[in-house]
């Protein structure tokens, strides 16, 4: 029964993938002090929800989860580049990026 | 392949995304975390193709490891000086950082494995997802996909604006 399970890749494998993904991202987000870091944890988190929908889209059947992941990449392409040029706008500032010791807003 | 093949290689790529997701969190060097995000791009797109979106992998590969990664580490070196060694990220918060994520992955898990089991479509996908993709963008999804590229187009010229070297502020 559970080598069955273990062997036939199924909804839950790719769901388990996707919540271990998911947590690593949030912590990243959570306890890192690095922006760059905290970037990545973001892509991971991006990453997670594709898999979720590219998941849900196979064992439907349906074309949606395909093309909602094609955008999500699209974003998230578009969100890095913008992320990055603030936080070498907050280097430029501050001379570190350290978010924790970001706190102001004007120079 | 049979269905032991496929579990075996399945299980292969999902340590390997995993463990270097994992790597990419709790490393303390920056760098090292960048690099081994490759590696869990790639775990993640071999995903996609167990998941027959063929198509969805190779934009993974093409985007995250050959624009977003490139990216990062660009990022890494700009703020980074390069005589400094000290490419260190703290953190903060630890315990309750590892609580939460440890409630968050088993409340889920916990959620996934009890509430019964999935139901899968009578039509799954299967082969290329090449094809139905281009028909879809082309019908269903025409004005989504012109209004990402816009969105695409502002934010590429917003961050070359944010990022530009300021020459009046410099003196």
């Amino acid at each position: 029964m559970l080598t069955e399970q273990l062997l036939s890749i199924g909804v839950n494998h790719f769901l388990t993938i996707s919540v271990i993904l998911f947590g690593l991202g949030m912590f990243a987000v959570m306890t890192r002090k690095n922006a760059i870091v905290i970037l990545m944890g973001v892509e991971l988190i991006l990453n997670a929800a594709n898999i979720n929908f590219l998941t849900f889209s196979k064992y439907n059947g349906g074309m949606e989860g395909v093309m909602f992941s094609l955008f999500v990449i699209v974003l998230a392409a578009a969100e890095a580049a913008v992320a990055l040029a603030i936080v070498i706008n907050i280097f430029k500032t501050f001379k570190t990026v350290d978010v924790s010791s970001v706190d102001t807003m004007k120079e | 392949m049979n269905q032991l093949t496929i579990a075996i290689i399945f299980y292969i790529f999902a340590a390997v995304t995993v463990l270097s997701a994992a790597f990419v969190v709790f490393s303390k060097n920056v760098i090292y975390s960048a690099f081994s995000l490759l590696f869990t791009f790639f775990g993640v797109a071999a995903l996609y193709v167990f998941l027959s979106a063929d198509f969805i992998a190779v934009t993974q590969v093409v985007v995250y490891v050959g624009g977003i990664l490139v990216l990062l580490l660009f990022g890494v070196m700009f703020t980074n000086t390069i005589m400094q060694t000290e490419l260190k990220a703290d953190v903060l918060h630890m315990a309750p950082g590892i609580l939460v994520t440890l409630l968050l992955i088993g409340g889920m898990l916990f959620t996934f494995y009890t509430t019964g089991s999935w139901m899968p479509g009578e039509m799954q996908l299967n082969g290329s997802v090449v094809e139905s993709i281009g028909l879809e963008t082309m019908s269903r999804y025409m004005l989504p996909f012109e209004m990402v590229s816009i969105v695409l187009l502002v934010a590429l010229i917003g961050a070359a604006f944010l990022a530009r070297y300021d020459k009046a502020n410099k003196k």
